[in-house]
């Protein structure tokens, strides 16, 4: 049916396809947390602050 | 009291998402590298590996169609314990866990499918055959769908998350069907090979880059669903502080 040397093609579409998908997974989160730690930031730098952020005395962190 | 309160306390820790963060924040460069090279020798191992005397140099894509089947099951049992975090013990970062894992679990399931559709054309003469191992693996692709709607229908996460959980744990009965699949019905598919009483039936030159690329995706696994869970904490942050800035607009 198929020719040895053809297989060559199917592994090559398999790990090719899989690296797509895994690289653009990597990306997708990537860029979803440096996103949202860029809108933390404009919203820091326009006062808001989130209530936790005021530490109370005796707190460690 | 104070026999349960150390665990307790550890369980406390985990559970305050700015700790979570600064904990994800140390690990995650560790497993990426930790990834990274393990994946680069499973690799190397993976195409120095003699071909199969049947299915000839495509016993490759078994390297990275086994992980993949492996890790969309794995996925799924995390995210059915995150669902009773929700639900039982109401752990603030159960839900965050069970949301963030949705698209990692179905990417890999995504793969696993493609890969053995890859493998089956020149070694069966199909790209799909509706038995019972393909089927329930689609069937858990499709619930992984479902979750990724479902957790992201809802503005406010909390809505979501008992909903979310309750469907997780009703599609964990597929698990079990995955994996005995094989064993309660006539497949197509080949039965088990590795985890077996009486030893794995592969011969060791292609058990060995098959176990390191399995380690080496499954720590990818771990470094993602941590900067997933990472990225949803700060979501979740974003639209608390957005709240507080539209109460303050309002009080003026």
């Amino acid at each position: 049916m198929y020719a040895h040397w053809d297989y060559a093609y199917f592994v090559g579409a398999a790990y090719g396809i899989s690296a797509v998908v895994l690289l653009g997974l990597i990306g997708w989160i990537v860029l979803d947390q440096r996103g949202r730690r860029r809108e933390i930031a404009e919203l820091e730098a326009s006062g808001i602050r989130r209530r936790s952020d005021d530490k109370p005395k005796g707190s460690k962190q | 009291m104070s026999d349960i309160s150390i665990p307790a306390g550890r369980l406390s820790d985990l559970a305050n998402p700015t700790r979570f963060l600064g904990f994800a924040g140390r690990t995650v460069p560790w497993l990426s590298a930790g990834a990274a090279i393990i994946l680069g020798i499973g690799l190397w191992l993976s195409f120095a590996a003699p071909p199969d005397y049947q299915q000839g140099t495509t016993v490759r894509i078994m390297y990275i169609h086994v992980p993949f089947a492996w890790l969309a099951m794995l996925c799924y049992t995390i995210m059915a314990v995150s669902a009773l975090g929700t639900l039982v013990w109401r752990h603030p970062l159960a839900d965050v866990a069970l949301k963030s894992a949705a698209p990692i679990g179905a990417s890999f399931t995504f793969l696993a499918l493609v890969t053995g559709s890859i493998w089956g054309k020149p070694m069966w003469g199909t790209w799909w055959v509706w038995d019972a191992r393909l089927t329930s693996v689609f069937i858990l692709f499709l619930m992984y769908l479902g979750l990724i709607a479902l957790t992201r229908a809802l503005d406010d996460p909390q809505k979501s998350a008992r909903a979310a959980a309750v469907l997780t744990l009703i599609g964990f009965i597929n698990i079990p069907i995955i994996k005995f699949s094989v064993d309660w019905w006539n497949t197509l598919h080949q039965g088990e090979s590795i985890f077996r009483l009486d030893g794995p039936t592969i011969a060791p030159s292609m058990l060995w880059p098959l176990a390191v690329m399995a380690i080496g995706f499954t720590i990818l696994f771990f470094a993602l669903h941590l900067s997933a869970m990472r990225a949803e904490i700060l979501r979740r942050r974003v639209i608390s502080m957005r709240r507080m800035a539209a109460r303050r607009a309002d009080n003026g």
